[in-house]
This record gives C-alpha cells, sequence and structure tokens, in this order.
C-alpha cells in the first residue's frame, strides 16, 4: 500500500485514539484533506526541484509506535549537552519519556504538547497560536492531522528562562520502519529570551522519518536562540519545518548544524509581522557518502526597518548533495530593508554535487539587498603554508575547514554547544586539530 | 519651479513610443490560424526542398503536443495560436542591385527609424541584411564577404544555396522540440539569417540585421543559424524597433550559433519592441530561444540590451562542450511602465577548463517587473571550470519590483563557482551631487543609469553602443530616482 494511502486510512484509528478537545479534531479533520489533496511533494514542484522524496517514502512506514522505556539515560548520554543544567524535554519513538526528562512550570513552562492540548489552563495560547504559523504545505498538513506530542514552551511576558531548554527526540523503531511527526510549539512573550536546542537521534537500524513542525511566535522584542543538531545515523531521514512569526523589535536566530542522516530537509520560514526585526540563519553542513542536506530557506520581509542575515556554509565530501534553496521577499512596504545570504561550499570530492538557488524577490525600493554564493575548493597557497610549517595534509585540510566554518560558529551563544559542534566536526573530519575554535 | 516627483511621473506618463508607426507595403498575408497545411504551404511558398518540409512538420507535430511554459515570473495572456498569420512578406521582392530600386516608402521607414541605408553603408561599414516582416529585402556588402568566402545571406536563401550547411547545422544547438517556442518558430518560420565564416577568416565588418514587425497581428517567427568555422572569428550585430499596435504581437525567434574550435562569435543585441503604452495595453511578447555551443578554444559572447516588448521571455545560453572555451553573456535589461522581462541565461560547463562570466543589470520604473534567471551548471567532466556571475538591480520608484533566481549546479569538486547580486536604488546624495554642479535630477539619472550599465555598454560594438545609449535614456527618460 502507499504510505500516503496508508497514511489517510491510518487517521481514523489516530483519532479515535487521541480523543481530544474539539477544536483541535477539528484541525486535524481539515489538514488531513489538504493533504489528501496535496500528496507528499514531487520533484517537479520548483521547491523540491533537487531533493527528491521517493526512495524515502518507499518503506513500510508505522504510524503507531510501541511504548518504549528501556533505554536507560547511560545508554543516550552522550546525545546530551550534559554539562551545562538545562531543561530537557526528551521524547522516544515520539512518546514522552519522563525518566530522561527535566521539564518544568515554573515562571515557564517548558512542557508537553499533549498536555498543553488537554489542559483547560493552556486553552487560550494554543487557540491563539497553535497551527497559526504554519502554512498550509502538504508535509505541514501531514503533521498537523497526526499532531499529538511534542515540546510545549511557553515564556510569559518579561521573562527571561534561566536556563537553556533541550528538546531531543530519539527513536528505536525496534521493530520496523518508524514514523515519527513531533509538533512543537513555542511561544516567547513580551521582553522575554528563550534558548532551545533541538535535536533527532535514531538508536536503531530501521529506517525513520521524522517529519516535525515547529511553530515559533515571537513577540515584542523578544529573544529567541535556536539551534538545531542534525547527526543521526544514515538510516534516519529528517524533514524539519520551522516556521517563525517574528513581531516588532524581536530577535530570532536559528543555527543548522547538519552533519548527518540520510535525507535532511530543513524548511526555515521566517515572517517579520513588525517594524525592526532582525533574524538570522545561519548553517553549517559537512557530510559525506550518500546523504543529502537541503536547507529551502524564506525570509519574508512585510514590515520596514527590518535585517535578515543568512550564512550557510557546506562541505561536502564523497558523493554528498548538498542544495541550497534561499528565498528573499521584501514587500513594497518593507522599505529599508537590509537582507543578507551568503551560501558558500566547498566540494571535496568529484562525486559530490552542490545545488544552489539564492532567491531574491524585491518589490520596494529602498532597500539593501544582495545574496552570494561560491562553489570552490581549498586555497592550495593555504594548505602549502601549512604543510610547510609540519601541519600533516589531513590536518591542514581539517584546519582549513574549520576556519571556512568559523563565522557561523562564532555567533553560537552557547559556549558548551560550542565546544560540542566543534567536536562534532572534529569526528565528522577524523582529525583530532587540538584547537577549539 | 523645483523639478518635482510629480513632474517626472507627468512626464513618463506622456511619453510615448517612438517609433511608433505602420508602413503600409502591400502583403501577401496567409489566412489565420495554424494547422499542417499552412506549415506545407509555408514550405511550399518558400519552394522549399523535401527534408526542409519534414522538419517543419516534425516541429509542428512535437508542438502540438506541447504545452505553453509558464515557470516564468511574468503574467499575460497569452496568444490564441490560432489567431495568427504565420506568413506574411511584401509582395514586391525584386532583388536590387541598389538603394534606388527599393520602394521608396520602406526607405523612408528606415530613415524615421534612423536607420539611414546608404548612411550606414558608408559610416559605419555595416553590411545590413533587412528583414522587413521576415523577407529579406535587401542585403549589401555581399560581394565584399563573398570574396572572403563568408555567406550572410537569407535563411530561406540559404536553404536553396546552400542545404548541405543548413542540413548539417539547422537544429544541433536548438532542436526542434527544445521547448513550447522553439518548436512553434521551427514549424513555421519564415525567414532569418544565416551565417557562415570559412576556416580561419576573421570577418572584416560588423555584420547586422534589422528586424521589425510591420504587419497587424502577424507573429514573426525569425530563424537565424550563425556557424563561425575553426579558427574563425564573427561579430554579429541584432537591433529591432517596431511599429505601434494595439493587440498583442508575437514574436518566437530562434538563434543559433556555432562556434568550432578557436572560432569567436560575438552577438549583440539590442532590442526595442513596442512595449505597449503607460497603461499596459499592447506591446510585443518577445519569447526567444538563443544558444550557442561552443567547441574546443571557441569563445561565444552574447551582449543585449533590452528596452523594450511588453512581455520578455529570453535566456541567451552558452553550451561548453569542448576544453577551454569561454562563454559571456552581458545584459541590460530595462522595463518600466507595464513591462515585464524574464531574462538571463544558461552556462552548461562540460569541458575542462572553461570559463563563464555573467553580468546582469536590471533596471525597474514604472510598475514593471524584472527577473533575473540564469543557470550555471557544472557537470562531473568539466574539471577547473570557473565562473563568475555578477546581478546588479537598480530599483526606480516604489511600485516596480526586481527578482533575482539563479540556478547553481556544480557537480565537479574542481569548480569554482562565485555568484553575487544586489538591489539598490539610486541614492539621493548621488543625486544631490550631481543637482549641486548644475546636472538637473532627469540628467543625472541618466548619467548614473549609465554608469550603472557601464560594463555592459562597454562590450557593444561602438556602432551600437550610441544606438543603445540613446535606446536606455528614452526609456528611463522621466523615472522616479
Amino acid at each position: 500500500m502507499e504510505l500516503k494511502d496508508k497514511l489517510l486510512s491510518s487517521f481514523l484509528a489516530f483519532e479515535e485514539n487521541v480523543d481530544m478537545h474539539t477544536d483541535i479534531h477539528e484541525i486535524r479533520s481539515r489538514a488531513i484533506k489538504d493533504f489528501e489533496e496535496m500528496g507528499f511533494p514531487t520533484k517537479k514542484q520548483e521547491a523540491w526541484k533537487y531533493t527528491s522524496l521517493n526512495k524515502v517514502l518507499k518503506h513500510d512506514y508505522t504510524v503507531f509506535p510501541k511504548k518504549e522505556d528501556t533505554i536507560d539515560y547511560r545508554d543516550v548520554e552522550k546525545y546530551f549537552i550534559d554539562d551545562i543544567d538545562t531543561y530537557k524535554i526528551v521524547f522516544i519513538d515520539g512518546i514522552y519519556a519522563s525518566h530522561l526528562s527535566a521539564t518544568t512550570h515554573e515562571k515557564i513552562d517548558a512542557c508537553l504538547m499533549s498536555s498543553a492540548l488537554n489542559s483547560s489552563k493552556y486553552k487560550p495560547i494554543i487557540d491563539n497560536y497553535f497551527n497559526t504559523v504554519a502554512p498550509k504545505e502538504s508535509l505541514t498538513s501531514l503533521n498537523t492531522a497526526f499532531s499529538r506530542e511534542g515540546a510545549f514552551i511557553n515564556i510569559p511576558k518579561n521573562t527571561m528562562a534561566d536556563k537553556p531548554i533541550q528538546v531531543i527526540n530519539f527513536s528505536t523503531g525496534n521493530e520496523s520502519a518508524l514514523l515519527v511527526q513531533p509538533r512543537n510549539l513555542i511561544v516567547v512573550g513580551e521582553n522575554s529570551h528563550v534558548q532551545i536546542i533541538e535535536r533527532h537521534q535514531s538508536l536503531t537500524d530501521h529506517p525513520v522519518l521524522t517529519n516535525s513542525v515547529t511553530e515559533i511566535y515571537a513577540d515584542k522584542r523578544a529573544i529567541v536562540d535556536y539551534y538545531k543538531i542534525q547527526n543521526d545515523n544514515h538510516q534516519a531521514s529528517l524533514i524539519d519545518n520551522t516556521f517563525i512569526e517574528q513581531h516588532r523589535e524581536s530577535n530570532c536566530s536559528v543555527h543548522t548544524f547538519s552533519f548527518g542522516g540520510n535525507l535532511t530537509r530543513n524548511n526555515l520560514n521566517f515572517y517579520q509581522k513588525g517594524e525592526r526585526i532582525d533574524s538570522t540563519l545561519k548553517g553549517i553542513t559537512v557530510i559525506g557518502e550518500k546523504q543529502h542536506v537541503d536547507h529551502n530557506t524564506l525570509v519574508h520581509h512585510m514590515e520596514p526597518n527590518c535585517e535578515s542575515h543568512q550564512d550557510y556554509k557546506g562541505v561536502f565530501a564523497e558523493s554528498s548533495t548538498g542544495v541550497f534553496n534561499g528565498k528573499i521577499i521584501v514587500n513594497k512596504e518593507a522599505q529599508k530593508t537590509n537582507a543578507f545570504q551568503a551560501n558558500n561550499n566547498i566540494l571535496l570530492d568529484d562525486k559530490a554535487t552542490i545545488n544552489s538557488k539564492p532567491q531574491l524577490e524585491i518589490f520596494a525600493d529602498d532597500v539593501k539587498c544582495s545574496h552570494g554564493c561560491t562553489i570552490g575548493q581549498l586555497d592550495d597557497d593555504s594548505l602549502f603554508y601549512l604543510r610547510s610549517r609540519g601541519v600533516p595534509l589531513k590536518e591542514a585540510r581539517a584546519l582549513l575547514m574549520y576556519a571556512f566554518a568559523n563565522n557561523v560558529l562564532e555567533s553560537v551563544k552557547i559556549p558548551e554547544l560550542k565546544t560540542r559542534i566543534t567536536k562534532i566536526i572534529a569526528l565528522k573530519l577524523g582529525v583530532n586539530v587540538g584547537y577549539s575554535l | 519651479m523645483a523639478y518635482t516627483e510629480d513632474d517626472l511621473k507627468k512626464e513618463l506618463d506622456n511619453k510615448e513610443y517612438k517609433y511608433g508607426f505602420y508602413t503600409d507595403i502591400e502583403s501577401d498575408t496567409f489566412p489565420v490560424g495554424l494547422n499542417e497545411d499552412i506549415v506545407r504551404a509555408i514550405s511550399l511558398k518558400k519552394n522549399e526542398p523535401e527534408w526542409m518540409t519534414n522538419w517543419r512538420l516534425e516541429a509542428f507535430k512535437a508542438w502540438q503536443e506541447m504545452i505553453e511554459p509558464e515557470w516564468a515570473n511574468v503574467h499575460y495572456k497569452k496568444p490564441n495560436f490560432q489567431d495568427i498569420s504565420y506568413y506574411s512578406a511584401p509582395s514586391k521582392k525584386p532583388k536590387y542591385d541598389s538603394l534606388d530600386e527599393v520602394d521608396p516608402e520602406l526607405l523612408d521607414t528606415f530613415k524615421r527609424l534612423g536607420i539611414s541605408l546608404d548612411e550606414q553603408k558608408k559610416l559605419a561599414g555595416v553590411a545590413v541584411d533587412v528583414v522587413m516582416d521576415s523577407v529579406s529585402v535587401t542585403t549589401t556588402f555581399k560581394k565584399t564577404l563573398a570574396e572572403k568566402g563568408i555567406i550572410f545571406c537569407s535563411m530561406s536563401e540559404a536553404i536553396q544555396e546552400h542545404p548541405e550547411l543548413v542540413k548539417k547545422h539547422l537544429g544541433t544547438v536548438v532542436p526542434q522540440k527544445d521547448n513550447f517556442y522553439a518548436a512553434l518558430n521551427s514549424a513555421v518560420f519564415s525567414d532569418g539569417s544565416f551565417c557562415y565564416i570559412p576556416k580561419g577568416v576573421r570577418c572584416p565588418m560588423e555584420l547586422s540585421t534589422y528586424f521589425r514587425i510591420n504587419q497587424a497581428g502577424t507573429g514573426q517567427f525569425e530563424r537565424t543559424l550563425v556557424v563561425a568555422d575553426e579558427g574563425s572569428y564573427v561579430s554579429y550585430l541584432e537591433g529591432c524597433t517596431a511599429p505601434s499596435r494595439d493587440e498583442n504581437q508575437l514574436h518566437a525567434a530562434v538563434v543559433e550559433l556555432i562556434a568550432l574550435d578557436d572560432a569567436e562569435i560575438k552577438y549583440s543585441t539590442v532590442q526595442n519592441w513596442y512595449p505597449g503604452n503607460k497603461e499596459g495595453k499592447g506591446g510585443v511578447y518577445n519569447f526567444v530561444t538563443k544558444r550557442g555551443i561552443c567547441e574546443k578554444n571557441a569563445k561565444i559572447s552574447w551582449t543585449q540590451v533590452e528596452t523594450g516588448s511588453a512581455v520578455t521571455w529570453k535566456y541567451p545560453s552558452c553550451i561548453l562542450k569542448g576544453d577551454n572555451s569561454v562563454g559571456e553573456f552581458y545584459s541590460i535589461a530595462v522595463t518600466n511602465n507595464f513591462q515585464q522581462a524574464d531574462t538571463g541565461t544558461k552556462m552548461i560547463h562540460i569541458g575542462k577548463n572553461t570559463k563563464s562570466t555573467i553580468i546582469s543589470k536590471g533596471i525597474s520604473a514604472g510598475v514593471s517587473q524584472n527577473s533575473y534567471r540564469g543557470l550555471v551548471q557544472i557537470n562531473s567532466k568539466a574539471e577547473n571550470a570557473r565562473n563568475f556571475s555578477q546581478c546588479d538591480s537598480l530599483l526606480m520608484g516604489d511600485k516596480c519590483g526586481a527578482h533575482t533566481f539563479p540556478y547553481i549546479e556544480a557537480k565537479n569538486k574542481t569548480a569554482r563557482v562565485e555568484h553575487e547580486a544586489t538591489t539598490s536604488k539610486i541614492g539621493e546624495d548621488q543625486i544631490f551631487y550631481c543637482n549641486q554642479r548644475g546636472i538637473d535630477t532627469e540628467k543625472a539619472i541618466a548619467l548614473i543609469v549609465n554608469g550603472f550599465s557601464k560594463e555592459v555598454l562597454n562590450k557593444l560594438p561602438m556602432e551600437f553602443a550610441v544606438e543603445a545609449q540613446k535606446l536606455l535614456e528614452i526609456s528611463l527618460e522621466g523615472s522616479v530616482g
């Protein structure tokens, strides 16, 4: 049976399973209809020109995972950023794992989507924000239809989250291929600040497909720092849809670190609905083998005096494929916009491929917009310089790649996270350069 | 009284198409509509050999199964292809020996266009193959060219006299089934220019063709083929102006360039078809397929100045097949009022050490939309391929739009690709600086636009640069800064 049909028929069973209050039920039913109409995206669609889901969708995914609680903290310790104190919201196969988590309701709410959906206390927030930022797209609708669990983070007005929040999704799929669809909602009130680290990790050799949707709502003057670590095994595919609505003078940044996984697709959309907003989108991609990473970004400038900064660096080895599809739209009203976009790539092997499509759509005249894209290699002179000073080839190359990626790393605001990313890159390059940049 | 933005706007609104007039020459026009018989009839009319008729029919069959592309960032009312007459030729078409014999009405037309033939012959040393409604009327300097072995004639003449060359090269760069408009062109093309430069010959003069659309409701389907044999060089100019018309006119041309080993082709275009009036009514639809192929060490350079047409859909491309070949694309696209342009280039790197440069300048004013759409593709065998792309957009007024859609695909680790794009407006400080020195705002804008476009204007042959500069000024006069 085709995956689409299977999903459509599973929906009824799913609905019976999770009987929740009616508004959500309506949203779900509408979403499944939208998905039925649109189906999975194909390469014929411009946004999916360079990424085919065919291989990923071939598997017979199960949508009803069993509860798995045999996993011990020690087994998965390495996937946590454990050298700092954080709140943790952990899921195994899409089901909340209380023994690994540390949630809170003091001052801020860092808890579960399921409890937020069921509790009358959070009803106003759910009514106001749930499924309001995400647009009607096929994969987003699919997620909405099956939305039941995920992280729910609510930072009230004038509050600074006292520690970063980690959202970690483990998948085991012990018996068969598994489709998980986490749904996160993050609402950050006026003048509030939060840092969030998100990670998806597969612990099995079974194919796992994650279709995740995160909605972030940043109210006036809010500051949101979001970090995504994608370093999964070769059977795991991830479609990450993140939608951010920003209001007056808010400041949001999303850093995406893609080091692994079979197919990774990041749909990252920023909607600027106020003046003097700052948006930052940065990413480092280091992949090899037959991996495929696709960054699809959109920054929509709707109001005057806003800024956006995009900086994506990629290093592609072996038969890997990198896609960058960045779009900046500047509305007629959005005068004095400053929008920058850079995409720099290094190809290491003959079979590696890069497809880059930086787009500008500008309807306002008093703007400063630019984009740049480069594809190149490590500089031979620089390599020679290092080698003539006794640095072996492998290390010299790694050092240059660090330098290449450094201005993205530099803007990571959590030092422990920066160290962790540096270590992952070193591991990925198979060297120990002994520097922490 | 100070010159205000409103004054500028008023002037802009009143700007009418300078070259809008209509010449009444008795035309031999086919009934409207398109079917197999019409294709056969065109072929018969032109007295074409059988292989050519079959070639056209093949294209027509393919075209019937194709659908009009919709991916471009332009919006327009689709032309009804059964509402167009596919053949129109001035009925008096004797071969002239001198200009005196040419229909005086036609000569007058050219005078009003500012392209007096005799003047150009003398002053510019340009051989002009004038295409007026599809059939070549006069060819000059043919003898000089013939001495060098250069063939420069109309396409229909080439089919008669050099069938082996046409047969060998026609459709090799833009196949009949390439795209919707190329297929249509292949089926019904009425005429065009053919040029062959023999081995090792450097063409002593700029070759030039003036295209005009002149017959109401006549689509014009030009077919140009330029073949530069090993080690040769040619510079080809193409320029167009069209009379004012109310209904939309369709122009679907195909240009094929073939640069064999060590050859170089420079192809320059100044396009000034009727852009429609200030309400966006009328205007020419310009759907053109232009492509060149480079063999070893060859070079193709496209230069275009696009100021006219209501809708432009044009991507002059280079296939860099041979090692060390070079492709260049220099473009200025100006849109004003309701014009829409979706233009750019494709650079396909196949050979080793291939190089390409793209410089695109877009200027949009009024309520126009100007898009750059380009592809740079580095194939896996293209070692040490190098590309540099630069797309700059200038916006005038807050109702227009500038868009950039670059596609960059690299499959080789030695590839070096750079792309950069900027969007900006004319700075108030720049205008102030000029005003301060006694240059009025309008002149200042012309000056700044000229500077903005300099990189591309510089690439045009001398004769054309002047005309291009004039065109830029005409199409932007009165635009608000």
